[in-house]
């Protein structure tokens, strides 16, 4: 008696639905076995950690809030890693981003006026792309693999922010603490939603969000990014360019990761300092393949991911949940997520029952 | 009358969407040679794997020397007495013969070496024990399959399509040794689809068309018309008549093209010249791995050479060494691959976005954006223009047959009206009716004017389409050999290399 997978003829469009729920289900059956042996109060942890994020205004705010960051840079990355460009150094073009638009408070603190922000927004999406501009060059020049030149520039981009806290741009009134000057009114993204922290950000990565979706449904130059993921000889058949498929990959994600670290440092941050990133350029790896690399399912998926983050500090209070325990369930969730996805190309079939119609 | 060797009684087998074999009798006699004739899906593949025990069957009998059997394994039918050489190798190509074999078979190798040599005597299977596979040529590592077979002593040996991938002289040495071995009391199991080898050394033939038996014949009594009939059940469709034209200005030159790749597997060029012109057909025929693939990819763009290089290759006048292929496709010229999966076509994807892939000149992008319905219709176009099989133009190209698929690569490229077309293995795993279509529309194109280069391994086909034939080995080309006045038997030796000498 045994299981084999058989391949389906077609993608079941029904499994490519139902697979990122049951990997959820499962994953959250795991990580509760694993907080009942810690010794938690499962029931405790399932309302602080799945429910509360969502029952009250205040908590669901900041859940908006949170997708924001998820939501830019998953939909970035998506693009790529359809073409099969894995950037995974999405941490580091965020970091970019951050201090780019970081330049304009620190440099001119007493600047006004309404352009302050949107230009900071952008020049953190150029950071974020100009961070990217070396894998894209080594990859095409050298055939240097994307995947480790990118972390490597998140670990460089760490060092650097890290340099820029504690040397020149430290605030000088900030009692040595590696922070810069908390910016002033005009470099602050504006509130969206009164008496809440969510801001006009979340209005832009909606937008590049439709964005996206345009660009991968319905664009030749998106199609030619899919094809040269699924076919590489097929784009070269073709006579589609392969370097183009990576420049566009890389600069695409680099500069929304950019965007997102702008939007984090003149939003809910308003300044500059070392913890702007909890993790958001990993966590959005997470979410473009949860939301199986298509612009609709992301939005559910950073929704769903800023739902996870936001009931992890929740549980951490109410239920003593250990601050690792969202990371352990973010990477449970993943690794459901690719066992489960192989179902929407192959079936199940036990011994003996390799013909039914 | 003594009891068959091997008798096969409503032997059946399904697979999800297919009913691949169905009700199959067969009776395979001792010291016979015995043909399974079909075109392709026919199911004689499905047919060798039940009774190799790769596969069970849903429903049957099997019976081996009288008794009833159901091998569940090759191992299995190993034991019995039954061997099988299959189309595609499976030896190791950094070991050499002898331990090729001795994965399989136990015993000293010395004494291996001793057997080898024996059976390579006894039934003309000549090769060299101690020689790497890699060294070897086609033909002799057929030889080796057949020879790992022999070492079990089997009595029925399934051979499938053991020409397809032999030239002309090899297939009268492999015949032999087929005959020796039916004296000596093995039986053979010869699936192929090519009537003319089966009339010459099979005294059965058993008949296959859509998974059930249409006819148990003797090949020596009909002609290859009557069985061809059998086969695909209608009348064969006549090839298309040559228009006589002369030939006008070249639109494809190679002049000396020399190529060495990076990857140590790859063939290089040497010196490879030819030159292509409108209104005719360039076969180029050759045992595969001999520099097909590698000359395709240089002429299709796939291959890009250093800008020094670019007069390597000259189409329509130009130097286009260093242009890739949709460069070279933006001057009129289009190509079909000979891997259709990955290649020609995105398998995950619906038969309409592979008409994007090469046809998106057609107006079927519009302001960067995919124009669907212009999409739709060009699909469905090359769906019925060219009779794919499908259930629309949202099928996945992987759901369908190769021969469908490969309708449906040429049709589409044939739809963007190249001046120059190339089609490398037009007809592979095509079945008769489809590969004569293609055939014909081939030399359609050529009699309106258009100049086409055609790779394939088969030499009937190149003989039937073409106006002249090169040969390809080891990197090089043959000078032209025009059609009209060439027997088949020189193409074949400068395939096997013979010709040194006998000019």
């Amino acid at each position: 008696m045994g299981i084999w997978m058989i391949r389906r003829t077609t993608a079941s469009r029904r499994m490519a639905v139902l697979a990122p729920m049951g990997a959820l289900a499962l994953a959250i059956v795991l990580n509760f076995l694993l907080y009942i042996v810690m010794g938690n109060d499962p029931a405790a942890v399932f309302y602080a950690l799945l429910l509360e994020p969502f029952v009250s205004w205040s908590s669901f705010s900041e859940v908006l809030l949170k997708m924001t960051p998820l939501l830019l840079i998953a939909q970035g990355l998506a693009i790529g890693f359809r073409a099969k460009v894995i950037n995974i150094g999405a941490e580091g073009q965020f970091i970019l981003g951050a201090i780019f638009a970081s330049s304009i408070p620190v440099w001119f603190p007493q600047a006004t006026g309404g352009w302050i922000w949107p230009l900071m927004l952008l020049l953190g999406g150029v950071g974020g792309a100009l961070w990217a501009v070396l894998p894209a060059f080594w990859r095409v020049r050298l055939n240097a693999s994307e995947i480790l030149v990118t972390l490597m520039m998140s670990l460089i981009a760490a060092q650097l922010l890290a340099y820029l806290l504690v040397g020149p741009w430290k605030d000088p009134m900030g009692f040595n603490f590696p922070q810069t000057v908390m910016f002033q009114w005009d470099a602050m993204v504006p509130t969206l939603i009164p008496g809440t922290r969510v801001n006009v950000a979340l209005i832009l990565a909606l937008l590049w969000s439709a964005l996206a979706y345009v660009y991968m449904q319905k664009s030749f130059q998106g199609y030619q990014l899919v094809v040269g993921g699924l076919a590489p000889h097929a784009t070269a058949y073709a006579g589609f360019s392969e370097g183009r498929a990576v420049w566009l990959s890389l600069l695409i994600g680099g500069f929304a990761a950019g965007l997102a670290g702008a939007a984090e440092v003149a939003g809910p941050m308003g300044q500059l300092q070392r913890g702007i990133s909890s993790g958001y350029g990993y966590a959005a790896i997470i979410v473009a393949y949860l939301g199986g690399l298509h612009p609709v399912g992301i939005l559910f998926s950073s929704l769903f991911m800023a739902a996870l983050y936001i009931g992890g500090d929740n549980a951490m209070v109410s239920a003593g949940l250990p601050v690792a325990a969202v990371r352990v369930f973010q990477g449970s969730l993943l690794c459901c997520y690719l066992a489960a996805i192989v179902l929407v190309r192959y079936r199940l079939v036990r011994d003996g029952q390799e013909a039914p119609a | 009358m003594p009891a068959p060797l091997l008798s096969l009684r409503g032997l059946s087998k399904s697979y999800v969407t297919v009913r691949a074999n169905r009700d199959i009798d067969l009776d395979v006699a001792e010291g016979s040679i015995h043909a399974i004739l079909g075109e392709n899906g026919a199911g004689k593949s499905t047919l060798m794997k039940l009774i190799y025990g790769v596969e069970s069957p849903d429903a049957g009998e099997m019976r081996w020397q009288g008794n009833p059997v159901a091998p569940s394994s090759p191992n299995e039918a190993r034991s019995q007495g039954i061997g099988m050489v299959f189309q595609h190798f499976s030896l190791f190509e950094t070991l050499t013969v002898v331990e090729n074999i001795s994965l399989i078979v136990p015993g000293k190798k010395r004494a291996l070496v001793a057997r080898i040599r024996q059976l390579g005597q006894d039934y003309g299977l000549e090769v060299d024990p101690l020689a790497h596979v890699h060294a070897l040529s086609v033909g002799e590592r057929q030889r080796v399959e057949i020879i790992r077979c022999l070492m079990t002593d089997p009595k029925l040996l399934i051979l499938d399509e053991p020409t397809s991938v032999l030239p002309p002289q090899s297939v009268r040495t492999l015949f032999e040794t087929l005959l020796k071995l039916r004296d000596r009391g093995v039986s053979i199991l010869f699936i192929s689809h090519k009537l003319e080898e089966i009339r010459s050394i099979c005294d059965h033939a058993t008949i296959l068309r859509d998974g059930a038996v249409t006819g148990h014949v003797d090949p020596r009594e009909h002609d290859a018309h009557d069985l061809a009939q059998m086969m695909i059940g209608r009348d064969m469709p006549a090839p298309r008549p040559f228009v006589p034209r002369e030939p006008g200005p070249v639109l494809l030159e190679l002049a000396g093209l020399d190529y060495q790749p990076d990857d140590p597997f790859q063939m290089s060029l040497k010196a490879v010249s030819l030159k292509l012109h409108t209104g005719e057909i360039l076969g180029i025929a050759g045992v595969s791995g001999n520099g097909q693939g590698e000359l395709a990819r240089l002429i299709s763009g796939e291959t890009r050479r250093h800008a020094e290089a670019r007069d390597e290759v000259m189409m329509f006048g130009q130097p286009v060494g260093d242009l890739g292929a949709a460069a070279r496709r933006r001057l009129g010229f289009a190509f079909v691959p000979e891997e259709r999966l990955g290649r020609g076509a995105i398998p995950e994807m619906s038969l309409s976005d592979n008409s994007l892939l090469t046809a998106h000149g057609l107006g079927l992008v519009r302001h960067g954006l995919i124009d669907r319905g212009a999409e739709d219709a060009f699909t469905r176009r090359c769906i019925a223009d060219y009779d794919v099989r499908t259930p629309g133009p949202q099928a996945e190209a992987g759901a369908l047959s190769g021969g469908n698929l490969q309708k449906f690569i040429v049709g589409r490229e044939m739809e963007l009206a190249p001046k120059l077309f190339f089609v490398s293995q037009p007809t592979w795993g095509v079945d008769i009716g489809a590969a004569t279509e293609i055939r014909r529309r081939l030399v359609d194109m050529r009699n309106a004017g258009a100049a086409v280069l055609v790779i394939s391994e088969e030499i009937e086909e190149l003989f039937d389409i073409c106006d002249r034939i090169q040969v390809i080995r080891e990197g090089r080309l043959s000078p032209s050999l025009t059609v009209s006045e060439t027997r088949v038997e020189e193409v074949g030796r400068y395939m096997i290399g013979a010709e040194e000498g006998a000019a």
